[in-house]
This record gives structure tokens, C-alpha cells and sequence, in this order.
């Protein structure tokens, strides 16, 4: 009953018995404290070890470079009988840049699966003992989702891009990303996504259930412009501008519309609209019983 | 660090004060306070629903309670800046994405505290997962299940271990691996607090007892005295070919022996063990030797004694037959 050793703290376990080998070997500077960097590699190996994570994102990056090209092939060959008005509508950054609708659907579904996903599981309780002030834990969740969406997105939206001015040449319609609004544009919706991807990690922290996470998700993101259609020109022109999926698109779109705001003004309404949705996540997760 | 733990003898390790924990207007835990002393198996005994998983929810700081203060060595969990080194736990929920690999899982926790791979594989092999590490843990048995729930707790090298039901789904190997494990652990000195339904399991591994029923505290005393009392009629059913020389040899020891039919005894008042090595002195060759293992719930009767408080419980819980689980 007093046979109390030192707590193990590493040392070389001398009992000659050792059939069950229960200390560490130690490893100096191993032993060491909980750190934002050591979660967020925590994070990251969570985040590629999931078979439906490497699945969403390989469908995010191809629909984000290949559909792209895909509209942009389908515009040359109807080019000679497009009429005028869809001829002076055109515009090849958004031809390009076109595979961001389909992206936007994979990588919003899998940022509320990121925390709904181990809610469900229970896995959030190993989450938070291992890091209990949890907090951690969701800055790495949504910085590493984010920084791996931008990086992805970046690079299919550039494949997409190039791909598609090479198809539009058939037709003299293409741009450069020398053209500044095809720069901006380029690099936009990869941040567009980013933002998206800490928005629907934001939505799933509340929320807590897959069901109801996407269901929010698509009804911010999708339902509500649609609703809004049905207003009056007037009321509608007021709210549009606002709603968060226009907000956001601002910054990727080729050319500035009329009742929508500026493109860097719009997107910063949507970081802002993501910072609160943040914020609320983040207070309920250091409140709520796990 | 042998001082420091010379000093741990006296200061408790995990301490529940007063504690009140209420889901809505169900009152899971109540008033409940009891410590937990380093160095020593501590069982933590109550009926499916008594508020065993809840108190060790409280403690790792996953719930917080709706009054009291839980530490852990003077701190709450969360202000633990190592939590893994500290406290190691398995739940008895699963708390495992089904979707990882058993090894993909450990090194996730593992990297938190910066822990590298090689200790990871080390408690894989601790436990026995080895040939199924790479797969998906949503294939798992519920015995398998418990062992990475053994190797996550064991990932840390914790101080202090805290185990909701470990020996749940375990077939008979299982067990007497978990108990083989948690001795060899409490022998390493560490802090072991474990929680069963089963009053069998507890006796066969804990020093000491913290039993509670319906969220509040029942007892807490050492694993000895929970044995006197409740042994003071549980029998040992002895079957020997010289059944009337070992009934005088015990009569002789002071316990109360029943001839049940021809050859077969029940005695009162000594333990199997001791039973034992009476007949192993008098030379009587012993067939069989069984403790005749009292029910939680009449345990619970025995330690309650006439609390009047346990007993109406009882009774208005009598539509739920979990919390009169009896043992195996």
C-alpha cells in the first residue's frame, strides 16, 4: 500500500517482470505542453486520415478544374449561334472561374462535417481531453481546412483558368491574369472558399449535427438569394447586396454588377459575417458540456 | 520527484467537492464529494445510472458541474498545460472517429502534446492492436474498442489513470488482461481510479471504494472493509470429500458453517482464501471452493444498511431494472 514510486516521469521502467511495458523510453524534450502549432499538426493528420475528407476534396478540385473548361468548350462550339446579348455577357473570367459553384457545395458540406463529424462520433471528447481548453481545437480545425481549401483551390482555379483561355481562343474571347480583375478574380475564389471553408467549420461547432450544419449551410448560402428573388425589385435590390454568398462572390466575379457591392467591399462583409459565426462557435464550445 | 510524491501520500489526487451536476431537471450527480488517493487503485462502484460516467466526465473537465469544484492535484483539468502526461482516460462511451485508423487516431492525440510515433506503436503493441492498427476503427469489436480506448488513456504515461468500465466487452481473456494491466500500472505507483457496476471485478482489482447510488455518495472506504461487511453473509461454498473434518477445522476458526447437502459446505465469516489454507494445514483435499458473490443490490442493502433515502430510491426507480443490475 506505500509501495508509492516516484511518478513515472520517463525513467527506464528496472522491474524485472516487464511483461507489460507501460513507461514511456524517454525522448528528450518530448514530454512537453499542449501548443497551437502541436494541434494544428494534430489537426492535420485528423484531417487526411478520414477516407470522406479525401474524397470531398478530390471532388472539389476537380469540379473547381474541369468544369471550367467544360463551359468553356460547350461556349466555342454554340459561339456562332449565341445571340448578342449572350455574346456581350460573356465574360472568360467567370467562364474560367465557373467550377466555384460546384467547389463551394463540396467544401461547405465538408467544413460542417469537420466538427459534426466528431460530435457524432465522440471523438470531440478525445478532442478536448487532450486539449481542454479547446479553443486549440477549433482554431486548428478551421485554420488547416482553410489553408488547405485556399492552397487546392488556388491551384485548380488556375488549371481551370488556363485551360479555359486556351479553349476560348478559337473565338479571340479570352483574357490574361496580366488583366487585373482576372488576377483578382483567380485568387479570389480561392480565398472566397477559404472563408467559406472557417464559415461551415464555424456553422458545424454550433450546430454539432451534420443534418442540421449542411442544412444551415445551404440555407445561408443557397436558400436565401433564392427567397430573396421573390421580393419586390426594390426590397430585393436593398437585401441582395447582403446576403453572405453574394457578399462573398464579389471578389471572384469578372465584372462588377449593378446592386451588388464593391468587390473587396463584399468580401470583407463576408469575413465579417464569418468572424461572428466564429465567435459565436467559439463561446459556445468553451460553454456547452462536450 | 520522490519527495514530491512522499508529500502526494497525504494530498489527494482527484478531489470531488460537493459536486452537483443537473441535465436539465435530472439531478445526475448530487452533493457528491470524495477524494481519490495516489498510488492506489480506487474502484468507483455504483449501478448502471448511479452517475459514475457523469462524476468522470466532471473531473475531466468534458461537463461542468453545476456546483462544486473537481481537481485534479490542485488544478481544474483544463489548466492542466499536458493533460495526457497528467491524467489518462478511457470512457466508457466510444469516443472514437469510426472512420480513422486506430493508429491515425493515437497519433492525433499523440501530437498534441507533441509525443512522437514511436510510443504510439508502443501502446498499439501494449495493448495487442498491432494487426489491425491500420484499419478503420468503425470495423472495431467492442473489445478491441476498449483496448484503444487502453492505449489512448496509456499514451501520455500518466500519473493518473481514469477508466469508465474497462473490462466492459471484454471476453474472459480480455479481462484478466485489464486486470493484469491495471495491477501492473498501480504497481508502477500511479493513481488508478476505475469504475464498474460489477462488485466482483472491483474486488479482484481495487485498494480502495467509492460507491455511489442515484448521484449521491454511499460509501467510501477501503476495499477490506467493504469486503468484512458485505461478506458478513456471503458464503463460500466448499466442496470437499472430507467435508465434516474441514467443518470442524473452520468451526474451530470461529465461522458459521452450513452442511448444504453431503460433502458440500456453505461458511460464513472467512474468505476463500483463507478457507484455503485452513484445509491446506489440516491436509483435507478441497473439490471445490466458490465465493458465493452477493448482488450489487444486496451490497448495496448491506452498506446502506437502513437508509431510508437509498431505499425509496429504489423502489421509485423499480420501472428501471438497469439501476438493480446485480453482479455476475
Amino acid at each position: 500500500m506505500s509501495a508509492i514510486k516516484a511518478p513515472p516521469s520517463g525513467a527506464a521502467d528496472n522491474s524485472p517482470s516487464a511483461t507489460i511495458e507501460t513507461t514511456v523510453r524517454p525522448v528528450p524534450g518530448t514530454r512537453g505542453h499542449v501548443t497551437q502549432l502541436r494541434v494544428i499538426r494534430s489537426e492535420w493528420t485528423k484531417l487526411w486520415s478520414l477516407r470522406s475528407t479525401r474524397w470531398t476534396l478530390l471532388v472539389a478540385v476537380l469540379g473547381m478544374a474541369g468544369l471550367g473548361p467544360l463551359i468553356a468548350s460547350i461556349q466555342m462550339n454554340r459561339w456562332n449561334q449565341m445571340g448578342p446579348g449572350d455574346r456581350l455577357h460573356f465574360n472568360p473570367i467567370n467562364t474560367g472561374l465557373g467550377g466555384y459553384h460546384f467547389a463551394q457545395l463540396a467544401i461547405g458540406v465538408l467544413g460542417v462535417l469537420v466538427l459534426t463529424g466528431e460530435y457524432s462520433t465522440g471523438q470531440i471528447r478525445s478532442s478536448f481531453m487532450a486539449v481542454p481548453k479547446r479553443l486549440p481545437v477549433l482554431w486548428a480545425k478551421a485554420g488547416t481546412f482553410a489553408a488547405v481549401t485556399f492552397v487546392l483551390m488556388l491551384i485548380s482555379g488556375l488549371v481551370a483558368f488556363l485551360a479555359s483561355q486556351g479553349i476560348l481562343t478559337q473565338h479571340h474571347v479570352q483574357t490574361t491574369l496580366g488583366h487585373a480583375p482576372a488576377l483578382r478574380a483567380l485568387i479570389g475564389s480561392a480565398l472566397y472558399l477559404a472563408v467559406l471553408a472557417v464559415f461551415c467549420t464555424s456553422l458545424g461547432a454550433i450546430v454539432r449535427n451534420t443534418a442540421g450544419g449542411i442544412a444551415l449551410f445551404a440555407g445561408l448560402l443557397f436558400v436565401l438569394p433564392g427567397l430573396a428573388a421573390i421580393l419586390p425589385t426594390s426590397t430585393q435590390n436593398a437585401i441582395n447586396p447582403y446576403l453572405p454568398s453574394n457578399a462573398g462572390t464579389t471578389i471572384l466575379a469578372g465584372t462588377h454588377e449593378a446592386h451588388t457591392l464593391s468587390a473587396w467591399g463584399g468580401f470583407g462583409l463576408f469575413c465579417g459575417y464569418t468572424a461572428i459565426v466564429l465567435i459565436v462557435a467559439a463561446v459556445l464550445m468553451r460553454r456547452r458540456d462536450a | 520527484m520522490v519527495l514530491a510524491a512522499a508529500a502526494a501520500d497525504t494530498d489527494p489526487m482527484i478531489s470531488v467537492e460537493n459536486v452537483t451536476k443537473r441535465y436539465g431537471e435530472k439531478v445526475a450527480v448530487d452533493d457528491l464529494s470524495f477524494e481519490v488517493k495516489p498510488g492506489i487503485v480506487t474502484g468507483f462502484l455504483g449501478p448502471n445510472g448511479a452517475g459514475k460516467s457523469t462524476t468522470m466526465r466532471l473531473i475531466l473537465g468534458l461537463d461542468a458541474p453545476t456546483a462544486g469544484n473537481v481537481t485534479i492535484d490542485e488544478r481544474h483539468y483544463a489548466e492542466l498545460p499536458a493533460p495526457l502526461h497528467e491524467v489518462g482516460a478511457m470512457l466508457e462511451a466510444r469516443a472514437i472517429h469510426t472512420g480513422r485508423s486506430a493508429y491515425n487516431h493515437l497519433l492525433a492525440l499523440a501530437q498534441t502534446h507533441g509525443i512522437g510515433r514511436r510510443r504510439v506503436q508502443e501502446v498499439i503493441e501494449l495493448v495487442g492492436l498491432q494487426d489491425v492498427a491500420r484499419k478503420r476503427v468503425g470495423g472495431f469489436s467492442l473489445g478491441m474498442g476498449q483496448r484503444l480506448g487502453v492505449a489512448a488513456a496509456l499514451l501520455g504515461d500518466p500519473r493518473v489513470l481514469i477508466l469508465d468500465e474497462p473490462a466492459n466487452g471484454l471476453d474472459p481473456e480480455g479481462i484478466l488482461w485489464i486486470r493484469t494491466l491495471l495491477k501492473r500500472l498501480a504497481k508502477d505507483g500511479r493513481t488508478v481510479f476505475l469504475s464498474s457496476h460489477l462488485m466482483a471485478e472491483m474486488a479482484q482489482t481495487a485498494e480502495h471504494l467509492v460507491v455511489i447510488g442515484r448521484g449521491k455518495l454511499i460509501a467510501d472506504t477501503s476495499v477490506e472493509d467493504f469486503v468484512q461487511r458485505a461478506s458478513g453473509s456471503a458464503a463460500v461454498r466448499v466442496v470437499s470429500p472430507q467435508a465434516t473434518a474441514l467443518r470442524d477445522a473452520l468451526a474451530a476458526q470461529d465461522a458459521r458453517v452450513d452442511s448444504v447437502e453431503r460433502g458440500v459446505l456453505e461458511v460464513h465469516g472467512l474468505t476463500g482464501q483463507a478457507i484455503g489454507e485452513i484445509a491446506l494445514a489440516e491436509n483435507i483435499v478441497l473439490a471445490e471452493l466458490t465465493p458465493l458473490q452477493l448482488s450489487l443490490e444486496q451490497a448495496f442493502m448491506r452498506l446502506t444498511g437502513e437508509t431510508v433515502e437509498y431505499h425509496t430510491a429504489t423502489a421509485e426507480s423499480s420501472d428501471d431494472p438497469s439501476s438493480m443490475e446485480v453482479a455476475a
